[in-house]
């Protein structure tokens, strides 16, 4: 019978006390790389206050344009999202196991969606802007690819977790892929879908703010325009009417989620 | 496709030499037997003794390694694509946990049973069904004695309605042989015993052939023509269920 009791710790192996050397070395270096320091932060205080003082109150000498432009930047997020997730639906049945035609096709489709999610919306939005000019179509553009990166990733794993019951009971009934995928693997996946879709649209809301910076439409520019030409009390008003966008989009997706559910 | 050929001469379900490995396990060695038109045979054997798979192995739900199926006078192995999901169609299946689509309303699980045979998406929900197949659907839960809940959504059904639900899919089908695998297992001894009496009656009042599996021994004998029990892989039972009795049956599992 056992009758020591056990260290209150594990000894580390080698490699992984090398390991952690390592990160801890490496923090040390990235903190003088990035020239993190607390004197400039101290001495770049009274900037800061001066800031919030320039600030307030926050100007509505603009606050139609403003307000257009936040418009234009929610039916941006609005209408990328409806057709990314329209369209990541057909690429995330690809990106599934069990569904996917051919394990080269469900391998495209896996690195395809990969790829739209690795490179930043900002990327896309740039390469949009290039492509088919300034204005908020390249934004829509640009959110379209992020949500078949982000979207698809998810309904995949949605479809792959879905009960395999129903899938098999519909098999045994002569049901092709595409009757498998609507009456059994869709329904049991919405739930899901429906989560991954509202949550999408958040996060299209916040980064299309961002698109704009880069000439891709919405109230970035906006933002730009003013903190360029130090009318700092109008950027207030941008932030102040970015935050009550996003505050609202984010309560409804929450109170919508709760209902579809 | 619709119009059921004319009966074949031969046995409605004719399996020969059936065998099936699982990584180091192999579960069925070789086992023949056929059944003919009109029959119900129980299979019965304890876990792990291939009664599930010998009937997925049917439908090439499961591809045997080995042996021959002939359904409906059909090699079933030979089959392409298109060929098995033809028979597949006019086979109807009940699975043990009744596998109905949980977020769909019974109705719409019952016309699922139409996919093999509907248009295209005409049978994938009642809303997209036309008028004929949504009445031939009301039928079938009507005569499972559901046609009062046909909106309810299937995962607010109890076990038994839930199965009876699953009868009436198949009994969508128009199938001409019918698989059980376990299907009152899940159910309490009464509800089990309503649902299997259901499924029985109607079986026998469309002169369906029926191969269910079953662990209740009285079940199969009451409710069987015939009674095929298998151990490890083998069958070491096929006799008349009139002929039989729970204590022998049960001996087989020792």
């Amino acid at each position: 019978m056992r009758t020591s009791v056990p260290p209150r710790f594990e000894q580390p192996g080698i490699l992984a006390f090398a390991a952690w050397l390592a990160v801890v070395a490496f923090f040390v270096v990235a903190l003088s790389g990035t020239k993190a320091s607390l004197g400039d932060l101290v001495s770049g205080a009274p900037q800061i206050v001066r800031l919030v003082g320039e600030m307030l109150p926050p100007s509505t000498a603009r606050l139609g344009p403003v307000g257009w432009a936040l418009l234009e930047t929610f039916q941006m997020a609005f209408v990328g999202t409806v057709f990314g997730v329209l369209f990541s639906v057909p690429l995330a049945v690809l990106a599934t196991r069990h569904l996917s035609p051919h394990p080269a096709v469900y391998h495209a489709a896996r690195t395809a969606i990969a790829f739209f999610r690795t490179v930043p919306d900002l990327v896309w939005a740039l390469l949009f802007v290039v492509s088919v000019g300034l204005g908020p179509f390249a934004g829509v553009l640009a959110i379209i690819v992020d949500k078949l990166g982000f979207c698809g990733r998810f309904f995949a794993e949605a479809m792959e977790e879905a009960d395999r019951g129903p899938q098999e009971a519909l098999s045994a009934i002569g049901a092709r892929r595409s009757a498998l995928v609507a009456c059994a693997v869709l329904p049991a996946a919405m739930p899901s879908f429906v989560a991954t879709s509202l949550f999408s649209l958040e996060k299209a809301t916040r980064s299309s703010v961002v698109l704009g910076l880069v000439g891709a439409g919405g109230i970035g520019i906006e933002l730009k325009v003013a903190m360029d030409l130090f009318s700092y009390d109008e950027a207030a008003t941008i932030i102040l009417a970015i935050f009550a966008l996003v505050l609202v989009v984010e309560r409804a997706s929450a109170w919508l989620r709760g209902r579809m559910i | 496709m619709d119009a059921a050929p004319a009966q074949a001469a031969g046995p409605e379900l004719e399996v020969a030499g059936v065998a099936k490995r699982f990584a180091a396990t192999q579960v069925l060695h070789g086992v023949d037997f056929s059944v003919p038109a009109g029959q119900a045979v129980a299979l019965i054997g304890a876990n792990g003794a291939g009664k599930s798979t010998l009937l997925r192995c049917c439908l090439r739900l499961i591809e045997p390694d080995a042996g021959t199926i002939r359904l409906l006078g059909r090699d079933v192995r030979a089959l392409d694509p298109a060929g098995l999901r033809a028979l597949r169609a006019e086979i109807g299946f009940v699975f043990q946990k009744h596998n109905l689509v949980g977020r769909l309303s019974a109705l719409s699980n019952v016309l699922h049973g139409a996919i093999g045979r509907a248009p295209f998406a005409r049978a994938w929900f009642q809303s997209l069904a036309p008028r004929a197949l949504r009445e031939e659907a009301m039928e079938c839960l009507h005569r499972v004695g559901l046609a009062a809940i046909a909106e309810r959504r299937a995962d607010r059904l109890s076990g038994g309605q839930s199965q009876r639900v699953a009868i009436a899919r198949a009994l969508m089908q128009r199938p001409r042989l019918m698989f059980a695998d376990e299907p009152v297992a899940s159910l309490d001894p009464a509800a089990g015993e309503e649902v299997m009496a259901l499924f029985l009656d109607l079986i026998r009042r469309q002169g369906l052939t029926l191969l269910f599996t079953s662990h209740d021994l009285a079940h199969a004998i009451a409710f069987a023509d015939r009674v095929i029990a298998l151990r490890a892989g083998r069958i070491v039972l096929d006799a008349p269920a009139a002929t039989l009795d729970v204590a022998q049956l049960r001996a087989l599992y020792d």
